[in-house]
C-alpha cells in the first residue's frame, strides 16, 4: 500500500501513538473511578483513546485519499535543529554553573553558527551587545535573580 | 449611569502616570515586535511573563494588552512595506496594502490601516465597556456543566481558524488537553505523568511549551528554508494624508470591518485572525464602483476592512476572558497565565473583587490604541529602519530573552530543558503541517476542562445527559456541534480553504 501523504500519514503515527501511550499510562498507574466518582485516571483515559482513534483515521485517510504531490514532508533542517536547541541546552546546564556573563555570550556565538551568513565580527558584537542589555534590563532594571559570575567567583568575592 | 461611572473609573486609574508609562512601553514594544517578522506576541509576553513578578498587577497587565493591540498595528506596516505580515492577521493586509506600496501609494496604505485600526480601537473598547458586566451577571449562572459546555464550543471555535486539516486541529487540541494532565490531579492528589520527577508535579510550563513550539520552532524552520530577498519601500513613504475619495471608500469599509470583527472576537475562538480573513472576504464580495481597482490590485477598501476587523477582534476577545476567565485565544490564555501570577483568579468575580483592574485595563485599550495612532504614523521611518535589522543578528537576540525569561520562571534551568524538548516537538509540527496554536489553548483549558466535567459529572451522579438538559449547557454544545457541521459541508469546506490560500 503506498502512502498518499506523507505529512498525514507521520501525524496519524505520532496522534496514534501519543493517545495510546497516553491511555495506557492513564489506565495502568491511576485509578479510573466511574462516570459518577470520576477518578484521576478517567479524563486522560478518555482523551487517549479518542486521540488514538483521531490519529487511526488520519492515517487511514492519508493511505486512502490521492493528493497531486504525495505531501512529503521535505527535508530535514538538522543543522539548526542541532545546533539551535543544543545552544539552548547548554546554556540551561551552564548558567547556574557560570553565570550570566559567560554562559549568554556563549548561546549567542553557538547559536548564530547556524545561520549560513554567520561572521565573527557580527556575532561578537552582538553577543557583547545582547548581554550588556539583558544586564541592564533584567538585573539591573527588574530586579531578577540571575546568577552573574561563576559559582567559585562569587563565594570568593 | 453605570458605564459612565464605571469608564470614569477606568479613566483615572489608566491615566496615572505610571499606567500611561506601562501602556506606552507595551504598545511600543507591540509594534516593534509586530514588525519583526517570526517574533509574534504570544513569545513576546511568555518572555516577559517572568518580569511582572517585579510589577504591581495593574500596570503588568495594562503594559501586556499594549504588547497585544500593538502588534496588530506593527504586523500591518511590514505587511503593506514589504509583503512580509509581521503577525498572521496581517496576511491579508499584504494583498492591496503591497499593491499600493508598489504604486507609490504606502502613505494612503498606512493611513488608511492606521486610521481604521483607532477607529476600531475605540468602537471595541465601548463594547467591552457596555457588555461585559451583563454577561458577567450571566457567569453567575454557570454551573460545571456549562463551564465544560462552553470550552469545548471555545475549542472548536479555535478549531475552525486554524487553516489547514480540520481533524488534525482537533487531534491538536487533544495533545494538548492531554500535556495538560501532565500535573498533580487537583481532586484526588495523585501526581500523574510526572516520572518522578518533582518538577512535572506542578505540571509542564505554560512558557516552556509556548516557547518551544512558537519560539525556538520557528526559528529553526526559518533558519531551514533559503533566505528571501526583501524588498523596502522606504523612499516612497511621503505623503501619509490619503485624498478625501480614499478616506470616502475607506470609511465605509472600516464600519463593516469593526462591526465584524467585535463579533467574531467575543466567540471563543475568534479573535484577530479570523476577523480579518472574513472582512476581506466581505469586502471583496461587495461590487466595485466605477472609478475603484479591483480587489489584489491596490484597493485602499481591502486595507481598511481587514485591519479593523483584527483589531476590533483583538479588543473583544478580551470579553470572554474578563467576563468568564476562559482564553478565546494563546495570548488571552497568557493573559490569564499572568493575572494567576499575581494572585487574581480570572472569572466573573474579577470585576467586583478587581475593579480598577477591570476598568483601567478596558481604558488603558483606548489610551493606547490613541497613543498607537499619534506614534505610529510619525515613526514610521523607524520602524522602517528596524527591517534592515538581519535575521542573522535578530535570532540569537530572541533566542538569548528567552531563554533568560525560561530560567527566571523559576529560578531552575528545568523550563530551559522543557523547552528544548518542546522546539523539537515544534519543528515536528511544522514538517507535519499541524496548527500549534490548538494545542496551546487545549493545553492551557485542559485542568480546567477536567475539573469541571468531573464537578458536573459528580453533581449528576454519572448521568452525562445533564449537559444536555441543562439549557444553557445545551445551547452551548448545540452551538459547537453546528460549528463542526458548517465548517465541513463541502462548499464550505472549499472556500475556508480558498480564503486561507489567498493569504
Amino acid at each position: 500500500m503506498k502512502i498518499k501523504s506523507q505529512q498525514d500519514f507521520w501525524s496519524g503515527l505520532m496522534f496514534l501513538v501519543s493517545g495510546a501511550l497516553f491511555a495506557w499510562g492513564a489506565i495502568a498507574n491511576y485509578s479510573f473511578g466511574s462516570s459518577a466518582r470520576p477518578g484521576p485516571g478517567y479524563f486522560p483515559f478518555g482523551l487517549g483513546i479518542i486521540l488514538a482513534l483521531l490519529g487511526a483515521l488520519i492515517m487511514f485517510e492519508a493511505l486512502t485519499i490521492e493528493t497531486e504531490d504525495g505531501e512529503p514532508i521535505g527535508d530535514i533542517a538538522w543543522k539548526p535543529l542541532l545546533v539551535i536547541l543544543g545552544s539552548v541546552f547548554v546554556f540551561g546546564l551552564l548558567l547556574p554553573l557560570v553565570g550570566m556573563l559567560i554562559a549568554l555570550p556563549l548561546l549567542v556565538i553557538t547559536s548564530s553558527l547556524a545561520s549560513e551568513q554567520f561572521t565573527w565580527k557580527g556575532t561578537l558584537t552582538n553577543g557583547v551587545f545582547l548581554t550588556g542589555f539583558s544586564w541592564l534590563v533584567f538585573i539591573k532594571g527588574l530586579g531578577l535573580t540571575i546568577p552573574l559570575l561563576p559559582a567559585f567567583l562569587q563565594f570568593a568575592g | 449611569m453605570d458605564l459612565l461611572e464605571n469608564l470614569a473609573l477606568g479613566f483615572a486609574t489608566a491615566l496615572t502616570l505610571k499606567n500611561l508609562a506601562y501602556a506606552l512601553f507595551g504598545s511600543v514594544l507591540g509594534t516593534l515586535i509586530g514588525v519583526l517578522p517570526g517574533l509574534g506576541p504570544v513569545a513576546t509576553i511568555a518572555m516577559l511573563l517572568p518580569s511582572i513578578y517585579a510589577l504591581d498587577t495593574v500596570p503588568a497587565l495594562i503594559m501586556l494588552a499594549g504588547i497585544y493591540y500593538g502588534a496588530q498595528y506593527g504586523g500591518s506596516t511590514t505587511a503593506i512595506l514589504i509583503n512580509v505580515p509581521g503577525e498572521s492577521s496581517s496576511v491579508v493586509t499584504a494583498l492591496d496594502g503591497y499593491k499600493m506600496a508598489r504604486q507609490g501609494r504606502a502613505g494612503p496604505a498606512l493611513a488608511a490601516a492606521g486610521l481604521g485600526s483607532f477607529f476600531a480601537g475605540c468602537v471595541g473598547t465601548v463594547i467591552i465597556a457596555a457588555f461585559a458586566p451583563p454577561l458577567t451577571e450571566l457567569a453567575f449562572k454557570f454551573g460545571p456543566a456549562e463551564y465544560f459546555s462552553l470550552m469545548v464550543l471555545g475549542l472548536i471555535g479555535a478549531v475552525v481558524l486554524a487553516s489547514g486539516s480540520l481533524i488534525k486541529a482537533i487531534a491538536m487540541i487533544l495533545l494538548g488537553l492531554l500535556l495538560g494532565q501532565i500535573n498533580t490531579d487537583v481532586i484526588s492528589g495523585v501526581p500523574r505523568y510526572s516520572f518522578d520527577i518533582p518538577e512535572l508535579t506542578d505540571g509542564i510550563g505554560f512558557v516552556a511549551i509556548a516557547m518551544g513550539v512558537f519560539g525556538f520552532g520557528e526559528i529553526i524552520s526559518n533558519l531551514g528554508r533559503p533566505a528571501e530577498e526583501r524588498e523596502v519601500f522606504t523612499k516612497d513613504v511621503k505623503g501619509l494624508m490619503p485624498t478625501a475619495q480614499d478616506l470616502k471608500d475607506a470609511f465605509p469599509a472600516m464600519l463593516r470591518g469593526t462591526t465584524l470583527g467585535s463579533l467574531l472576537g467575543v466567540l471563543p475562538g475568534g479573535g484577530a485572525l479570523l476577523s480579518s480573513f472574513a472582512a476581506y472576504t466581505l469586502e471583496k464580495k461587495l461590487t466595485l464602483k466605477p472609478h475603484e481597482v479591483p480587489f489584489g490590485q491596490g484597493n485602499i477598501r481591502g486595507v481598511a476592512g481587514p485591519e479593523s476587523a483584527n483589531n476590533a477582534g483583538a479588543q473583544t476577545s478580551f470579553i470572554p476572558m474578563l467576563t468568564l476567565g476562559i482564553p478565546p485565544n494563546a495570548v488571552m490564555a497568557l493573559m490569564v497565565g499572568a493575572m494567576t501570577i499575581k494572585g487574581i483568579q480570572p472569572g466573573p468575580q474579577v470585576m467586583t473583587s478587581n475593579p480598577e483592574l477591570f476598568w483601567g485595563l478596558i481604558a488603558s485599550m483606548w489610551v493606547g490604541n490613541f497613543m498607537l495612532i499619534i506614534l505610529n504614523l510619525p515613526l514610521i521611518g523607524i520602524w522602517i529602519k528596524l527591517l534592515t535589522v538581519p535575521y542573522r543578528l535578530l535570532y540569537p537576540a530572541i533566542l538569548a530573552f528567552c531563554c533568560i525569561g525560561l530560567y527566571t520562571l523559576n529560578n531552575n534551568n528545568f523550563d530551559v530543558y522543557m523547552a528544548v524538548i518542546f522546539g523539537l516537538f515544534g519543528y515536528a509540527f511544522y514538517k507535519l503541517k499541524c496548527e500549534p496554536a490548538p494545542l496551546l489553548l487545549g493545553f492551557i483549558l485542559g485542568p480546567m476542562m477536567e475539573e469541571n466535567l468531573r464537578r458536573a459529572l459528580l453533581l449528576s451522579r454519572g448521568d452525562y445527559s445533564a449537559f444536555l438538559t441543562r439549557p444553557l449547557s445545551a445551547s452551548l454544545l448545540v452551538a459547537a456541534a453546528l460549528l463542526v457541521v458548517v465548517v465541513s459541508l463541502p462548499s464550505i469546506k472549499r472556500s475556508r480553504k480558498r480564503a486561507f490560500e489567498e493569504g
